[in-house]
């Protein structure tokens, strides 16, 4: 067994690890891993360019940039933060599990491309979540926000891995049970399915504990500062 | 008919449109990038086309193009263009505005989601007014245009400021926008070089999978770590099933082909929570919300991938040999 084109991976990690621009390191990795393989220059040059074009709708979000780019130029995010500081029943926890709800319920409809980082979580879920964290400790620095919005853009991933699973008509499902039948065992896509289900349950009840635990150290930190304060 | 190719020459006109403000700004470098990232975008039909009808020309200068793009990206600063509007002035549009603001932001999911829903319905005479591959992407690209056309309206500024805002956006997010791509094309050169059989090879030569439980250990770890290394669960599944799941788990210790399948899969997308290789879900993201960390959002779900993997493991271990 040819062990060379293994070299492709460490290229990676050493390159991810230095942090190198992710871009060349990727590149290289590719052109390595491929040449180690014994593939030829043409070969691999061909191979590189049909799997990229082949892979163009992953850059199908810039299109959502020029109309939150428009609304953000108006005032979107402002009217989210001011919006969401008039709630005072919404608390941040609320609203992230809220959302992690919808989007793990339209995940299990099959409904990905429905939300995401470019569609509802930059123009609508951050600017919220900022807002909510506001209400908790009004002295949110710059490092805060961040987490914050990293918090929301985690939720939102959570919400579409562990719903997508138990839609029986996307990726996962089939390509189980594509496999099964190539290797001979018959299963319906539906027994498939079904077996997400506990971890569905499982990946909500964390995320949203882990939310609420978030949540909490806001409001300890911002009644240690009212206690030095006083 | 609207295809998904028609989304495709749309992000190709916004990509040149991009690559021709910043020449007029005489930002060299982001104009060459996206340039070339542009023409790939509008050519990309015709190389695939002449790729399947055997003429592997035009997928070869695809191949040096994506390479002349890597050696592009180093030189982009990520650097964010200033605001175009001062935070007074966004305050006040903000106020004059109000919920109207939401109107064409809501409106990019919900027009997805009718023509995710109601698009295959949707015949003008005989003709279907979707093609049914990628339908749900080919509504989230017009939901796109919709929502610009609504923005120009409800903000009375013409749409042409709004693809100009956009440019703004897409070059704070500069070449991470491209990693996606990449990594998905990366994962194909290993996949062809045969990367994943030689890591399934190690793991089942030096792992435990003795006794069921170890195996069974081996096999979710093996999902996790092998999704890491690839950025995908649908590539480490083959791999691992083939290496341990159906040969030790199903024939020598009769798991349950369903509950192994499934939650060994699920196994695997708690790795793509950890890695950076997962470009679309973690640095993309982390780039679009302007966060100084690329590795944010791997650091803010890390924990709950952690536990989800946990409970997994527990429940799958307590089913499948059932």
């Amino acid at each position: 067994m040819n062990y060379w084109p293994l070299l492709g991976v460490a290229v990676i990690v050493i390159g991810f690890a230095l942090r190198f621009n992710a871009v060349p390191v990727v590149v290289t990795a590719a052109l390595a891993s491929g040449l180690l393989a014994g593939m030829s220059v043409p070969e691999l040059l061909a191979l590189l360019g049909n799997s990229f074009v082949s892979e163009r709708m992953l850059l199908l979000f810039v299109l959502t940039l020029p109309a939150i780019g428009l609304l953000e130029h108006a005032g979107l995010r402002e009217h989210a933060q001011r919006w969401m500081a008039r709630l005072q029943s919404l608390t941040l926890a609320r609203l992230l599990i809220g959302y992690l709800l919808g989007r793990q319920l339209l995940a299990t409809v099959g409904l990905t491309g429905v939300a995401g980082a470019a569609q509802t979580v930059r123009p609508l879920l951050a600017p919220m979540g900022e807002a909510a964290a506001e209400k908790i400790l009004p002295e949110l620095d710059q490092d805060d926000r961040e987490e914050l919005r990293a918090v929301a853009a985690a939720t939102d991933n959570i919400g579409r891995f562990f719903g997508e699973d138990v839609f029986i008509a996307l990726g996962a499902v089939l390509l189980i049970q594509g496999f099964y039948t190539q290797h001979g065992i018959e299963l319906s896509p539906l027994a498939i399915a079904l077996w997400a289900l506990p971890t569905a349950v499982a990946a909500f009840i964390i995320q949203s504990v882990r939310v609420w635990l978030y949540q909490r150290r806001l409001q300890r930190r911002a009644a240690a500062n009212r206690a030095r304060g006083s | 008919m609207l295809r998904i190719e028609h989304a495709y020459w749309l992000i190709a006109a916004f990509l040149l449109y991009s690559g021709w403000r910043n020449l007029r700004d005489g930002h060299r470098w982001h104009a060459a990038f996206w340039t070339v990232l542009g023409l790939l975008f509008g050519a990309g039909d015709f190389i695939l086309a002449q790729s399947a009808a055997g003429d592997a020309l035009p997928a070869q200068v695809a191949g040096a193009a994506v390479i002349a793009l890597a050696l592009l990206a180093p030189r982009l600063k990520r650097q964010a263009h200033p605001e175009s509007s001062s935070a007074e002035q966004r305050l006040q549009s903000a106020i004059r505005l109000g919920h109207r603001l939401f109107v064409p932001a809501l409106l990019i999911p919900l027009v997805t989601l009718l023509v995710a829903l109601f698009g295959a319905y949707l015949v003008i005479g005989r003709h279907a007014l979707f093609a049914s591959p990628q339908m749900t992407l080919t509504g989230l690209a017009l939901a796109c245009v919709v929502a610009l056309f609504a923005a120009s309206r409800v903000a009375r500024t013409p749409m042409l400021e709004g693809v100009a805002e956009g440019r703004r956006l897409l070059d704070a997010i500069s070449w991470a926008a491209l990693l996606p791509l990449l990594l998905a094309a990366l994962g194909q050169v290993f996949t062809q070089s045969g990367v994943g059989a030689v890591i399934a090879a190690l793991a089942t030569d030096f792992l435990p999978t003795g006794n069921a439980t170890a195996a069974l250990l081996t096999f979710a770890l093996g999902m996790v770590l092998f999704t890491v290394i690839m950025g995908n669960a649908f590539a480490a599944f083959p791999v691992m099933m083939a290496g341990i799941g159906l040969p030790l788990l199903i024939h020598q210790h009769g798991a349950h082909p369903a509950i192994l399948g499934s939650m060994g899969m699920l196994c695997g997308y708690c790795g793509t929570l950890l890695t950076p290789m997962a470009a679309d879900f973690n640095l993309v993201p982390a780039a679009l919300l302007e966060l100084r960390n690329p590795y944010g959002v791997i650091k803010a779900q890390a924990w709950s991938a952690v536990w989800i993997f946990a409970c997994t493991f527990l429940m799958m271990w307590l089913l499948v040999f059932r």
